[in-house]
């Protein structure tokens, strides 16, 4: 590299910096020692006058790289934004003037080694230039032609973009396609709808911009957002097309019914599921399959495999309003008919409720019990859980088992064949009790390869990571995320509809009209060579330097998003598009491999090794926190804003997921003199808050091996702590700091100091 | 008024809760121009007055910061908060929307410093707390607030302590002499994602919520177990900061009931189940009994019911509870019909917690003539007014957060074609 960068700092002295610490002195830090090219001070940096300073210096060429030091980098950013100039944020008011005494010498010593360590932030470090070669391709693939996958096309072709839509079958329509009406989604709520979907599939078939491919599957998927390279079976020809984004909308199949022999099915013609009784309705005349009659007494049994441990464990969520819908359509075609619907819960939320009461009305009787038994005479056999009784109902001409949904996150065929891929959570994970015994966390093997098996994929991904989508329980398709439902592990790839969770006709619209628009963002983001959630608009991207890469596949596996491959002779390999710049593979890397142009190992050492650290005569120990932007941040963060105070020995360096903590950093820390570190990252486990989804888990995991390199090093294994933090720990917080402290103060200053 | 004819790409978002956030910030991630406004002075709307969500009894605030990392990422969202739309005009493409603002009396000048709030000696209501505490005059909505800027109340505008809060700004940043104002924006398509507010608790007369000090709401209880609450997120009692250690809730309370709301409010079964987990998480010995009708959990959240249900010191009670009375220990007594075994009941409890439902706010906060609503309040999902305005989230029926969520996604998709012509 040519001449060193020229880096100004401007200090800010507002919102009671300048009272807590000297400015002057740090003005000595940052142009003496710390080699800064110039240094101003300002009373109140983010109003125009300060804003208009930092642009003017910019305009001069008199700041290449400039250093806020100022408030946290979570306020002002659109103040302190100048183009091609990201600035480094210093924070001196949240972390220094606000939460540590004004004029104490600890308090200035912490602002200083601030300043030292944005300088060091800044010289190993520098605005990305984005990527040479972004993907271009701006169609979107929809897998799947029913009500979602229809849904996904027509309204991704309404903003402009080129679809092909796959479709297994012949026709488009999926199970919705067999329906004779619908549920109501429209006031007043009250009776079956038509169902229009002959409507979205003309509309499907009649619009430019999508093509129709039925008969069809995906046998493979390679590349990334922007470049995905996918190759069809259309029919038994081959079809290879470079595609954007991917809407994933496989929907669902109905319980296999014969499993529920207790139930009848089997015993009798007349025990039908809904799905069946659909045909039937259908159909036209209303008929007894076993001979003929009309149903003069029909029973549908709510829950027929669903919220059974032994069958499906979830809510199918469209049962009850679909026996509700085919109640009244039993009601009005045999109108001296008795129907009724024995449920458990009985389900109908929002305005279906108007629903619900209407059937009331029509005269279908509601019964609360569970049904253990359907006989071969129709017998149905209701358990009175409270009294321990069973009551028998008999002279039923019809029974109808409202069956579940299962979702088609793989291939319905290959179910009968072979294991399913494991989902990552336990959705019956106990709910922690007070006085309850902590279960152990991330004791799987966050390291494990979960491919699952060869067979059976939607996608058939050549991804390192194996051929499916990762799923969470029950085979539904990933999203843990409660406020970022659309976010799948593997980047651009987007599901909607029942493959992701039970759902109806109307949802399923509004869902996949949802996953379009994902798509769409992340051709856009693709295009624009720019990373996808939670780091929108990053411009940066892991870049691997391969001398000194050892192949040991660290960074393959332990990837969450399935971006990086293995090349042919078994280095790694980013899909950049794919990426999404958590550097949990900079964290997983034993040797300096991989790095960002604005965040590496090489920086945070740097950043580690600016703090001065006193001798162990002085009784000022260091302690390092590496935490979590998303969370630990925010939340040390609102502790200065509530004028928490807390230890002035803690330097707290922000990383973006704990999984990008590199073993280094903490033996360049021991090293260095710091007498203990503390990770702060979110929650791992099933209900698992971190971000990039496993990197805290997989930092947990990384622990293990740090405690035996602790022990190497002849030092104490409490030096090195990890917790989860989340962002509501503002008073919690700084408590685990200030506790580590007087740990450090037990086991005494670290014996390395001073080397 | 805008000029006739004038032509625009932005999209108008109303409201800055869950689903206003995220259509705006999906809407402007695949490219488009927006602007967001918000009736108060910060966004989160209702899920930032949230404790944790169901199932995974995570925090709000988690995702809202991220989503507030979003909206300071992005040069094509701008925010207005203190604003309301009082009139929209026009046709998709081309739409005149009127945008009024309330007074904020302190300036973009503001850093966030405190120095006003630390001048106030009057203290108000604290709306972020369902006014179960009290904030001083000048102040920042909560700890989360974005923008992260002080609002100053009404009420002492005009007095000397008013004076004495901008005397203490050292940035200029107050300003006692803001009037409300108005103005026009031309836009291309409007998103009405303007939420919810709980039914009112002391409609539900037999219940006595005004008459029993601790008979409380669900979202109060939100508070209580909020560390940024009045308690600091102990849950103790209104009448005597006690531990509230049996606790009966409430479900249905108003809704599915003719008299009060006629349909299910979908999110409180879950939100009690949820008010369970933190009381046994909170106390060792706590007993939580849950009144029920049906427990709707629906789709994949059945499992946190089961995971509820497992736990031995959580009861469920198929009743709906006729009336509240209370004994002389302040204990609120629930008095009703068991409809399994019809045993007549009659049991004390350290505190009730009503599961309230969701009321649109779309009638209030949406002019008349934008978007047909049906008898309840809630938008129908229908264009009309020149085919460019969408619903967002609860404004079109009650839905938890991840529902919200994916419908903003979709009307974040919707006005992107309506502004494009597609």
């Amino acid at each position: 590299m040519a001449e060193a960068a020229k880096t100004a700092v401007y200090l800010c002295a507002g919102c009671g910096i300048g009272e807590a610490v000297s400015i002057e002195a740090l003005e000595a830090v940052a142009t003496g020692e710390s080699k800064a090219s110039s240094c101003r001070r300002h009373d109140h940096l983010c109003d125009d006058a300060g804003v208009a300073t930092i642009q003017a210096d910019i305009d001069s060429g008199a700041a290449e790289r400039i250093v806020i030091a100022a408030c946290s980098e979570r306020v002002n950013a659109d103040r302190f934004r100048f183009d091609g100039t990201p600035p480094i944020r210093c924070d001196l008011r949240e972390r220094v003037a606000w939460s540590q005494p004004p004029g104490a010498e600890d308090t200035q010593m912490l602002a200083a080694d601030y300043v030292r360590m944005a300088l060091a932030e800044a010289e190993k470090s520098a605005p990305p230039s984005g990527q040479a070669d972004p993907g271009t391709s701006k169609t979107i693939l929809v897998v799947g032609g029913g009500v979602s996958g229809l849904t996904a096309a027509l309204e991704s072709a309404r903003a402009g973009y080129q679809v092909m839509l796959v479709e297994r079958a012949s026709d488009l329509g999926g199970h919705g396609a067999k329906w004779s009406k619908r549920m109501p989604h429209r006031p007043p709520y009250r009776l079956p709808q038509d169902n229009d979907i002959g409507a979205l599939i003309a509309a499907v078939t009649a619009e430019p911009r999508i093509t129709v491919h039925t008969r069809s599957r995906v046998v493979s998927t390679a590349g990334g957002p922007g470049r995905f390279l996918v190759t069809l079976d259309s029919g038994g020809t081959t079809i290879e097309e470079t595609l954007g984004a991917i809407v994933v909308a496989t929907g669902w199949r109905p319980y296999d019914a014969t499993k529920l022999g207790h139930l009848g099915y089997g015993a009798s013609p007349d025990v039908v599921t809904g799905v069946e009784l659909e045909t039937m309705l259908g159909a036209g005349e209303l008929a007894c399959k076993s001979d003929g009659r009309r149903p003069a007494a029909v029973a549908f049994i709510q829950c027929a495999g669903s919220r059974d441990p032994d069958h499906l464990p979830y809510c199918s969520s469209i049962c009850c309003g679909v026996s509700i819908k085919q109640a009244l359509m039993i009601r009005e075609r045999v109108p001296d008919s008795s129907v009724y619907i024995i449920h458990d819960e009985l389900r109908t939320p929002g305005t279906a409720e108007a629903f619900y009461r209407a059937a009331q009305a029509a005269g279908v009787i509601f019964m609360k019990g569970k049904v253990s038994a359907v006989g071969a005479d129709l017998t149905v056999t209701v358990e009175d859980v409270l009294l321990g009784e069973t009551v028998a109902m008999a002279g039923l001409d019809l029974v109808v088992l409202a069956t579940g949904m299962m979702p088609n996150a793989t291939a319905p065929e290959a179910e009968a064949i072979a294991p399913q891929p494991a989902p990552d959570i336990d959705p019956l994970a106990p709910i922690l009790a007070a006085g309850a015994t902590v279960p152990e966390p991330g004791s799987e093997d966050a390291s494990e390869d979960d491919s699952g098996p060869e067979i059976g994929s939607i996608l058939n991904l050549q991804y390192r990571q194996g051929p499916h989508l990762p799923i969470l329980a029950d085979g539904f398709a990933d999203s843990h995320f409660l406020c970022f439902p659309y976010e799948t592990r593997r980047s651009g790839i987007y599901t909607c509809g029942p493959v992701r969770r039970p759902m109806d006709m109307a949802e399923s619209a509004t869902d996949a009209t949802g996953a379009a628009l994902k798509a769409i963002q992340a051709i856009e983001a693709a295009a624009a060579g720019t990373a996808l959630h939670p780091r929108g608009g990053d411009l940066s991207f892991p870049r691997i330097n391969l001398d000194p890469c050892t192949k040991c596949r660290r960074c393959t596996v332990e990837c969450p998003f399935g971006a990086i491959d293995e090349s042919d002779d078994d280095y790694p390999v980013v899909e950049v598009a794919r990426c999404r710049r958590c550097g949990t593979c900079m964290g997983a890397c034993p040797v300096r491999t991989i790095s960002f142009e604005n965040y590496s190992v090489e920086m945070v050492s740097a950043m580690i090794k600016a703090v001065e650290v006193p001798d162990e005569f002085a009784e000022k120990p260091r302690v390092l926190v590496l935490a979590c932007r998303n969370d630990a941040i925010p939340a040390l963060d609102m502790a200065g804003i509530s004028g928490t105070r807390y230890s002035p020995f803690a330097r707290v360096v922000p990383v973006r997921c704990l999984g990008s903590v590199s073993a280094l950093w903490i033996s360049d820390a021991l090293s260095t003199g710091y007498d203990g570190v503390i990770l702060m990252g979110c929650k791992a486990g099933d209900d698992y808050q971190c971000h990039f989804v496993k990197g805290s888990a997989i930092t947990q995991e990384r622990m293990g091996k740090i405690a035996e390199t602790l022990k190497s090093m002849m030092l104490e294994e409490e030096r090195v702590v990890t917790h989860e933090v989340a962002i509501a720990d503002a008073r919690r917080a700084p408590e685990l700091i200030d506790s580590f402290l007087d740990t450090i103060a037990e086991i005494g200053p670290n014996p390395f100091k001073g080397f | 008024m805008a000029a006739q004819g004038a032509r625009s790409e932005t999209i108008l978002v109303v409201g800055g809760g869950i689903a206003g956030i995220t259509t705006a910030v999906e809407a402007a991630e695949a490219g488009a121009e927006v602007v967001l406004v918000e009736r108060g002075p910060s966004l989160g709307g209702r899920v930032a007055q949230l404790s944790r969500y169901f199932p995974k009894l995570c925090h709000p605030t988690c995702g809202l910061e991220i989503n507030y990392q979003r909206i300071r990422g992005n040069r094509r969202l701008r925010v207005i908060t203190m604003a309301t739309v009082a009139a929209v005009t026009g046709d998709r493409g081309a739409y005149t929307a009127r945008i009024e603002t309330r007074p904020r009396h302190v300036t973009a000048r503001c850093t966030g410093c405190g120095d006003c709030a630390r001048a106030s000696q009057t203290r108000v209501p604290n709306p972020y707390n369902y006014d179960l505490d009290t904030v001083p005059a000048a102040h920042l909505a909560h700890p989360m607030a974005y923008p992260m800027r002080y609002v100053i109340a009404d009420s002492v505008i005009g007095t000397p302590e008013a004076d004495r809060i901008e005397a203490a700004c050292r940035y200029g940043a107050v300003d006692l002499g803001e009037e409300p104002g108005a103005f026009d924006m031309v836009v291309g398509a409007v998103v009405w994602a303007t939420g919810w507010r709980p039914y009112d608790a002391a409609k539900l007369q037999p219940y006595g919520y005004e008459r029993h000090a601790n008979v409380i709401t669900n979202v109060e209880m939100e508070r209580l177990a909020a560390t940024t609450g009045p308690t600091l997120g102990q849950i103790l009692r209104p009448s005597d900061a006690k531990p509230a250690k049996r606790v009966a809730m409430i479900q249905c309370a108003g809704s599915r009931d003719h008299n009060h709301l006629p349909y299910c409010s979908r999110i409180c079964c879950l939100a009690s189940l949820k008010h369970a987990a933190y009381l046994r998480e909170a106390y060792a010995d706590a007993e939580v009994d849950i009144y029920y009708i049906d427990i709707r959990a629906h789709d994949k959240l059945e499992s946190f019911h089961a995971r509820i249900k497992a736990d031995p010191r959580v009861r469920f009670i198929k009743s709906k509870p006729a009336s509240i009375s209370e004994n002389e220990a302040g204990d609120p007594v629930l008095h009703g019909e068991d409809t399994l075994t019809r045993d007549l009941y009659e049991t004390a409890y350290d505190m009730v917690v009503l599961a309230i439902g969701m009321a649109p706010t779309a009638g209030d906060a949406m002019p008349e003539a934008a978007l047909e609503t049906d008898e309840y309040g809630f938008i129908v999902a229908a264009e009309t007014l020149g085919g460019g305005m969408f619903s967002a989230g609860v404004a079109a029926g009650p839905l938890d957060v991840s529902l919200s969520v994916q419908s903003a996604t979709a009307a974040a998709l919707k006005a992107i074609q309506a502004v494009r012509g597609g």
